[in-house]
């Protein structure tokens, strides 16, 4: 209670605590103390303790067995075989070892229950506080040893002491500087530039609006993730592979869908930016970044399914439920010569979730 | 046992003390007390299933390979032959499907990591509702939620290890959580990823975190946590001969020895069974992380699944000042909220001995219906979480239950802040009707179920007095005694100046004990006991008739002449 | 018909006519019997059947055409059904999805009322209102000759367009307003062909231009796989990612070790039990 007078020097009116309002008051029942210990059949009974103990060594043998049949099970059995549509390995393994573990566990415990000495022991406790004189003595030596350093004298040395750890903490910063790269603007920019084929992905197969049928999605990429036919029928490998292909395909997968034209109602800036009634939008929700692709081709809504932010694409993306805030971005698309679907552009606006810089 | 088997065990004891010098401790320690409770063992569950990680993840990482680089896969699982892939992912696959008993450890991994967490969560809560963490074990709590929170990390980065589909999309995840802290969010982002999103660099450093450092803190806090406990000495529930001052129970030596060993046995057979019966996180079904790509059903494990709620159920609040971009839609679920948790929950005790001005060493527990206001207040975070829970499901709740995914996150959205509130009045209220039940018995008796006609014919229930033990028990809690202020004014007619701190203090205090009932005083027992009057009948005091065990009840037993006619 | 005429008046001559009556309806009746078709009958007859059907159980809604019916507010109550071809009737009707039977956020899956000529007669009278997707042959979607590195392919293709809906293991997953996505387990892979390449209600088409025919088959073959696999590590729980993973670590998990605590800490039995409280 000691701080609560310090607080402010006016205690308020002593709360009375345990024991002491317990005194005043009167416990009302006496401690009856600990009951009297009572034997089990185990105890009194020779023929019960020899069960017991059978009890107990025999799930002790019943693990031994289990142990050597999972040995057994581990070379006789074909890791492809299967059994009640499991698999025969992994089910034959783990039910002999859980159960060889399990009466292990359990004969430990009926050995503890049944035979092992039951008497409830009483250990007191003291206070975790040292007491009053060794804590005085503590306080001395640590005060003797402060003075003979001269810590508290000396400032100048102590000063520059305190400096010089300080300053320490910079290399320790510094040295993480090569984590990785500052972001720069590559938040700001996909692979998207004007004439990149819009490709389906998987099969990286070009797409003429031919192909698209009203009500369709299709799960696209740029052409640049996937070896090309070039014009003079050559194949032109891939532009990106392995990690840049992932770090790329992560800001720049996108879908086409077709809706009708005159289902469309875009915002006026982006009013020409599909191709007769197919439009294309970044895969990514501004939310936090998960690939969304649920379109109900009734609705024209899109679902995204980690945190369901819903995205109307006839009204250019923008978000009718959900936590996400931003609309998503679309991309303005075209024909090339060969009539096949296009970028006219990079994203106008960064894609994926907002970030502090962004605006 | 011969003499030559003990003359030999003392020669290597005193090989060992003269080295050591254990035997100081050893006799203290080997019979230490431990007092017996099936509540006491459920932080048992947690320490066993993290022996059960280290050893099934020793194994794991003699195959498991922490890189991005890309492969194709030649193993043995034919659905997934010649994809590209991470060499974590295929490594993955190649202990499921081509190490003997790999997959079996990998199941076993994952389902005792699940329980790692939950037994430490069921923990916390029985630590939390029998205030278990009052003076002198606040430093331990603190422990505990430390430790709490590094599993919640390590979990986390051992579900975003194997790099397949739902890993990387949890990922995605935090990189977008990650983007979202103010000012330096791009720059925290490029640093952790080591680029962007995903790069190649971000599996191997996770590894590191997860199988070296924060292992390596988890070991070095359980350690803490068991030598407190150790130190300080197990609590023990009041009751006869049980006191603030003892500790009643069995040895450690052998009899604690036996259960807690046995129970390490139980607990890992129980997690080999769950890996050879129960399939969990089937990566190979999930495929190898594409950041085009996402499945239906994308949740984290349990632990974070509250986490997941909260971003689902937030609205989509974003502010845009002077240029700059403020998420309030990923930062407050998904920063904002793991650290509400657990600073309310750290600060808890130090609150808790602040409102109540309790400054005593506490060893009894409390039964939770003896502190209604804290256990309200835990139903209501229990109720919160749960809430949060069950949104992060919200997918798998519409399909299977008929219900629309809008409408659930709608309902949430206010839930969360009335559910709370709700549980906390119902469960205050519980608490204290219980107590009037307990004072009820204590000055009454118990409800034999035997009817009694009177002379006059009125009818009234015959009441028992309760065995001493039993009577014990429901008079061991202290009485409540809120903060008063203090009287008006002092000798010269000025009220007392009282900082607004403690004028706040003293009204919490109040609120905190408000409708507490209290036990009764020998007084008021005494009382009760001579003048039943009110309450029908009662069998004398002493008398310990087995009424329900199926003996007879003797009409001496009864005091009929004071028997009233009910009207 | 001195035999008949002079028995008229008799008492029983009305019920004798009510039964002639009813024997040339039902005769009639069975005759015209929509599901009697001859089914080796020309197209013209299994279209004008096709259309008798149309007009009994789809006009209400789709029109007397299948050239569809708009609520007041613009939307459809039907959708027209000119050039949505059979393939898209032999997946609705097929599948019993229609005729609807009432109005909510998605039409179910359910026995079919109609027997299979009956769909197919549907199918022909829809088709011939406008060119649309024909209903696939066994050819398109029978997996036979597939290499291990095609379905392999076929998982791909799957991950990328299917599992955002219907997820990693087919079963389904939910669409915003009550809607869902079925399960695809168990599901003839003509209806899922059909499904691709019709777009039935929400779901968007994944045209033969896009999404090639043997891209399908290698789609379908990975379902099959999918739906034959083994759960390696036991029961698959549903197959729906973490949440049942972790309610069942709860209950079985959790469950079974706090029942073990309470073993464990309970003292078992007595010689003298002590009278309980």
């Amino acid at each position: 209670m000691s701080e609560i007078t310090s607080s402010n020097g006016h205690p308020p009116t002593d709360p009375h605590h345990d024991s002491r309002s317990t005194q005043e008051l009167g416990e009302p029942i006496p401690n009856p103390g600990l009951p009297e210990h009572q034997p089990r059949p185990s105890d009194v009974d020779p023929a019960m303790e020899r069960r017991a103990e059978r009890q107990v060594a025999g799930m002790f043998v019943a693990a031994t067995v289990l142990a050597l049949a999972f040995c057994v099970c581990y070379f006789t059995i074909d890791p492809q075989a299967t059994v009640f549509g499991y698999g025969a390995m992994n089910l034959a393994l783990g039910t002999t070892l859980g159960l060889a573990l399990l009466l292990i566990g359990l004969g430990a415990n009926h050995w503890a229950r049944k035979l092992m000495a039951d008497h409830e022991i009483i250990e007191y406790r003291h206070s975790a506080a040292s007491s009053p004189e060794d804590r005085e003595a503590a306080i001395t030596a640590f005060k003797t040893g402060a003075a003979e350093s001269g810590f508290g004298r000396r400032t100048l040395v102590r000063n520059t002491l305190l400096g010089a750890l300080g300053v320490l903490g910079l290399p320790a910063v510094v040295l993480l500087r090569d984590l990785g790269p500052l972001p720069g603007d590559s938040l700001d920019h996909t692979v998207w530039r004007k004439g990149v084929r819009i490709v389906n992905d998987v099969a990286g197969t070009p797409l003429r609006p031919a192909d698209i049928e009203l009500g369709q999605l299709v799960n696209a990429e740029p052409a640049l993730f996937f070896p090309q036919q070039g014009p003079n029928g050559k194949v032109i490998p891939a532009r990106y592979d392995g990690t840049a292909l992932n770090d790329e395909k992560a800001k720049a997968a996108v879908i086409l869908v077709r809706m009708l034209p005159e289902d469309i109602h875009p915002i006026k800036s982006q009013a020409s930016w599909g191709y007769d009634g197919i439009l294309c939008y970044s895969k990514i929700c501004t939310h936090v970044g998960c690939p969304i692709s649920l379109w109900e081709q009734q609705t024209h809504h899109l679902l995204c399914p980690c945190h369901q932010s819903t995205f109307d694409l006839a009204h250019s993306g923008r978000v009718i439920f959900g936590p996400a805030a931003r609309s998503l971005p679309q991309l303005n698309i075209g024909l090339d010569s060969e009539g096949y679907l296009i970028a006219l552009h990079d994203f106008y606006v960064p894609v994926g979730p907002s970030f502090w810089e962004r605006g | 046992m011969s003499t030559a088997a003990n003359s030999k065990g003392d020669g290597a004891v005193k090989w060992l003390d003269e080295r050591v010098g254990l035997a100081g401790l050893a006799k203290k320690q080997l019979r230490k007390v431990f007092p017996d409770h099936w509540s006491f063992l459920l932080g048992e569950i947690a320490l066993w299933s993290f022996v059960i990680l280290l050893l099934t993840g020793v194994f794991l990482s003699l195959w498991f390979k922490p890189s991005m680089t890309e492969v194709q896969y030649v193993g043995s699982y034919s659905n997934l032959r010649g994809i590209k892939m991470s060499e974590a992912y295929a490594s993955t696959l190649n202990i499921s499907f081509d190490v003997r008993g790999g997959l079996l450890m990998r199941q076993m991994h994952h389902w005792a990591a699940n329980l790692f967490l939950a037994a430490m969560s069921i923990h916390m809560l029985r630590i939390f509702f029998t205030g278990a963490f009052r003076k002198p074990r606040e430093i331990n709590w603190l422990i505990g939620l430390s430790l709490l929170m590094l599993g919640i990390l390590e979990g986390f980065a051992g579900y975003s290890l194997p790099d397949d589909l739902l890993s990387g999309t949890g990922l995605r995840i935090a990189d977008g959580i990650i983007r979202s802290i103010p000012v330096v969010g791009t720059y925290a982002e490029f640093f952790i990823f080591g680029g962007q999103f995903p790069g190649d660099i971000f599996i191997p450093r996770l590894y590191t975190v997860h199988v070296l450092l924060i292992p390596g803190l988890l070991l070095g806090l359980i350690s803490a946590h068991m030598l407190l406990l150790v130190y300080q000495k197990h609590t023990q529930w009041p009751g006869p001969g049980r006191t603030n001052d003892n500790v009643v129970g069995f040895p450690l030596l052998p009899v604690y020895m036996a259960k807690a060993g046995g129970f390490f046995f139980i607990v890992f057979g129980v997690t080999a069974l769950m890996g050879a019966l129960m399939q969990i996180n089937p990566i190979w079904m999930y495929g190898p992380y594409d950041p085009g790509e996402v499945t239906a059903g994308s949740q984290p494990d349990w632990y974070m699944g509250w986490l997941e709620g909260g971003l689902r159920i937030m609205p989509n609040w974003e502010s845009h000042l002077w240029g700059f971009t403020i998420s309030w839609n990923v930062m407050i679920p998904g920063l904002a909220l793991m650290g509400i948790l657990f600073t309310a929950l750290g600060a808890y005790p130090f609150i808790e001995r602040w409102i109540t001005g309790d400054n005593a060493e506490h060893h009894l527990l409390d039964r939770p219906r003896n502190q209604p206001t804290r256990t309200g207040l835990g139903v209501a975070g229990i109720t919160a979480y749960g809430l949060l829970w069950i949104a992060g499901g919200n997918d798998v709740i519409a399909t299977h239950f008929d219900l629309s995914l809008n409408s659930i996150t709608w309902f949430m959205r206010f839930a969360i802040f009335i559910g709370p509130v709700i549980a906390f009045t119902v469960a205050r209220r519980w608490a204290i009707s219980l107590q009037h039940h307990d004072r009820e018995l204590l000055l009454h008796g118990y409800e034999t179920g035997v009817i009694v006609r009177s002379p006059d014919g009125g009818y009234s229930e015959l009441h028992a007095p309760l065995s001493p033990e039993h009577a014990y028990l429901l008079s061991t809690q202290p009485r409540s005694v809120p903060l008063q202020l203090p009287p008006g004014e002092d000798s010269n007619g000025i009220p007392a100046p009282l900082h607004r701190k403690e004028r706040l203090r003293i009204r919490l205090s109040q609120f905190w004990y408000a409708d507490d009932v209290q036990k009764p005083t020998a007084d008021e027992l005494e009382a009760a006991h001579h003048h039943h009057d009110d309450d029908g009948p009662m069998i004398e005091d002493g008398h310990h008739v087995g009424i329900e065990t199926g003996g007879q009840v003797g009409g001496d037993d009864f005091d009929l002449e004071e028997t009233p006619a009910q009207n | 018909m001195k035999f008949l005429s002079a028995r008229r008046r008799h008492p029983l001559a009305g019920l004798v006519v009510l039964l002639l009556a009813l024997v040339v309806m039902g005769g009639l009746y069975s005759a015209f019997r929509p599901a009697a078709a001859d089914q080796s009958g020309s197209d013209t007859a299994l279209i004008s059947q096709g259309r008798r059907l149309f007009v009994v159980s789809c006009a209400t809604c789709h029109g007397l055409n299948g050239e569809g019916i708009l609520t007041k507010q613009n939307t459809n109550f039907g959708p027209p059904l000119v050039g949505v071809g059979a393939a898209a009737v032999d997946f609705q009707v097929g599948t019993g999805r229609m005729p609807m039977a009432q109005p909510g956020p998605q039409a179910q899956a359910r026995t079919p009322i109609f027997d299979p000529g009956e769909v197919r007669a549907l199918a022909a009278y829809v088709a011939s209102l406008g060119p649309g997707p024909a209903i696939p042959t066994d050819a398109q979607y029978s997996t036979s000759g597939l290499t291990a590195e095609q379905i392999a392919q076929g998982g791909e293709f799957f991950r990328t367009n299917c599992t955002a809906c219907h997820n990693f293991a087919g079963k389904g997953g939910a669409l915003p307003n009550g809607k869902y996505a079925p399960t695809l387990i168990g599901v003839n892979p003509k209806y899922v062909i059909e499904a691709m390449i019709t777009g039935p209600q929400q779901m968007p088409k994944f045209s033969n231009g896009v999404i090639k025919p043997q891209e399908k088959r290698e789609i379908i073959a990975y379902l099959q796989q999918l739906k034959s696999q083994p759960g390696y590590g036991g029961s698959k729980l549903g197959s729906l990612g973490p949440v049942t993973e972790g309610l069942w670590g709860w209950v079985l998990g959790i469950g079974v070790l706090v029942l073990a605590t309470v073993w464990i800490s309970n003292n078992g039995a007595r010689v003298t039990k002590k009278k309980s409280q």
